[in-house]
């Protein structure tokens, strides 16, 4: 597949959060504001292309070479645990009050599908290195549309009168729905 | 606690689906039929019990500070055997589960058994709690799959439910309908629970 391709796929067609159910605790968790979600949707692309590279040269130079396979899932999760953690302490120097903002849901990218989804998506689907890191740029991207466009709803939603039940969460769902079926409009593109 | 509280909390007071809302991805991901729904809630049940267990036994080695990696590790291991057991004995479902299968090991609920259940409690209670909240993972994506197949295919568990006329809504299945059912359902939930709630007063 080529670059374009690839990216048209993973951030509209085949939007991980809407069509493929990867990151969607994240997705609803810190989704109520829109600056939060931001930030939230930069950390993720951090991590995610960077993973993504990582675990290529890992799968393709250690587990291969040493035929260990079967270790993928432990050793990714770790090698990603481990990212986040770089992360968090870079943000903490950098920019405090993102780190305070995005709060609980940080040290949790480690558990955001998205992350370790990606990474084993990558191997499966036989990428080569250009490949891989553009498939982690796509899915990042495509997540982080997705918590903007829903974090701009669940603010209007705030003010909305809506059922004692369905509120917070429940109608957080639907809606997602409704943009899941808006972006099946983009079926075909590639 | 007695056993019966930890069944009764795990299964309805605090399901990890339609009460805590954690481990969404893989609730809405597979449950487009009953068989999928079943099968992923077993293989949970599976992790769950043994990583509870194996935590459990381990709650006075493991370090506070290195907890968080040391169950990852646990848990990993876990959907490791569980993922090579389907692939030797089920591979279609193996197939059907795809990728979710290895994502049991970023599934929050596991994790969040592990720290707030089987790292402060005996090797019995961890057992049997890993039982009941797997159970009402279960209860939950079958319910889920129930809805979707039934309206988005017409079949349960594969066997054609309506006449030859019957046109099945095919939205159910595609992943708008995961999305909307659960809310719906999580609604009704909520709703039920305000009721009884206020009755009660």
């Amino acid at each position: 597949m080529s670059i374009a391709a690839i990216l048209i796929s993973t951030i509209f067609v085949n939007n991980y959060v809407l069509a493929q159910f990867l990151g969607i605790c994240p997705f609803l968790g810190v989704s109520n504001k829109m600056e939060t979600a931001a930030g939230m949707g930069i950390a993720v692309t951090f991590v995610v292309t960077l993973s993504s590279i990582i675990t290529y040269f890992i799968q393709k130079y250690i587990l291969v070479t040493m035929g260990l396979q079967y270790l993928q899932t432990i050793v990714f999760i770790l090698v990603i645990a481990a990212l986040v953690q770089f992360v968090e302490i870079v943000l903490k120097k950098i920019s405090p009050t993102l780190y305070n903002a995005l709060g609980v849901y940080l040290p949790l990218i480690t558990t955001n599908c998205v992350v370790l989804g990606v990474a084993i998506l990558n191997i499966k689907e036989g990428y080569d290195l250009l490949q891989t890191t553009f498939n982690g740029i796509g899915a990042s991207v495509g997540f982080t549309l997705a918590l903007i466009l829903i974090s701009g709803i669940r603010e209007k939603l705030e003010l909305a009168d809506i059922p004692e039940a369905l509120k917070g969460f429940p109608i957080a769902l639907i809606a997602a729905g409704l943009m899941s079926i808006a972006f099946l409009g983009f079926n075909g593109l590639v | 606690m007695k056993l019966s509280k930890i069944f009764k909390n795990g299964i309805i007071n605090d399901n990890p689906i339609f009460v805590q809302l954690i481990g969404m991805c893989s609730t809405l991901a597979v449950t487009t039929n009953v068989t999928n729904s079943l099968a992923m809630g077993l293989a949970v049940i599976a992790v769950l019990v043994g990583s509870n267990f194996v935590i459990s036994l381990l709650r006075h080695v493991i370090p506070d500070k290195i907890r968080i990696p040391a169950f990852v590790v646990v848990i990993a291991t876990f959907v490791t055997i569980i993922e090579m057991f389907m692939k030797a004995y089920a591979q279609p479902i193996y197939q059907a589960l795809g990728i979710f299968l290895p994502l049991i090991v970023v599934n929050c609920i596991i994790l969040a058994r592990a720290e707030a259940f089987a790292f402060k409690n005996g090797i019995i209670p961890s057992i049997a709690d890993g039982l009941a909240v797997g159970f009402g993972y279960t209860i939950a994506l079958v319910i889920l799959g129930s809805i979707r197949e039934i309206f988005g295919a017409g079949t349960f568990l594969g066997k054609t439910l309506f006449g030859a006329n019957f046109q099945p809504a095919g939205i159910f299945v595609a992943p708008a309908g995961a999305f909307i059912v659960l809310g719906l359902l999580i609604g009704v939930f909520n709703f039920v629970r305000n009721k009884k709630a206020s009755s009660e007063v």
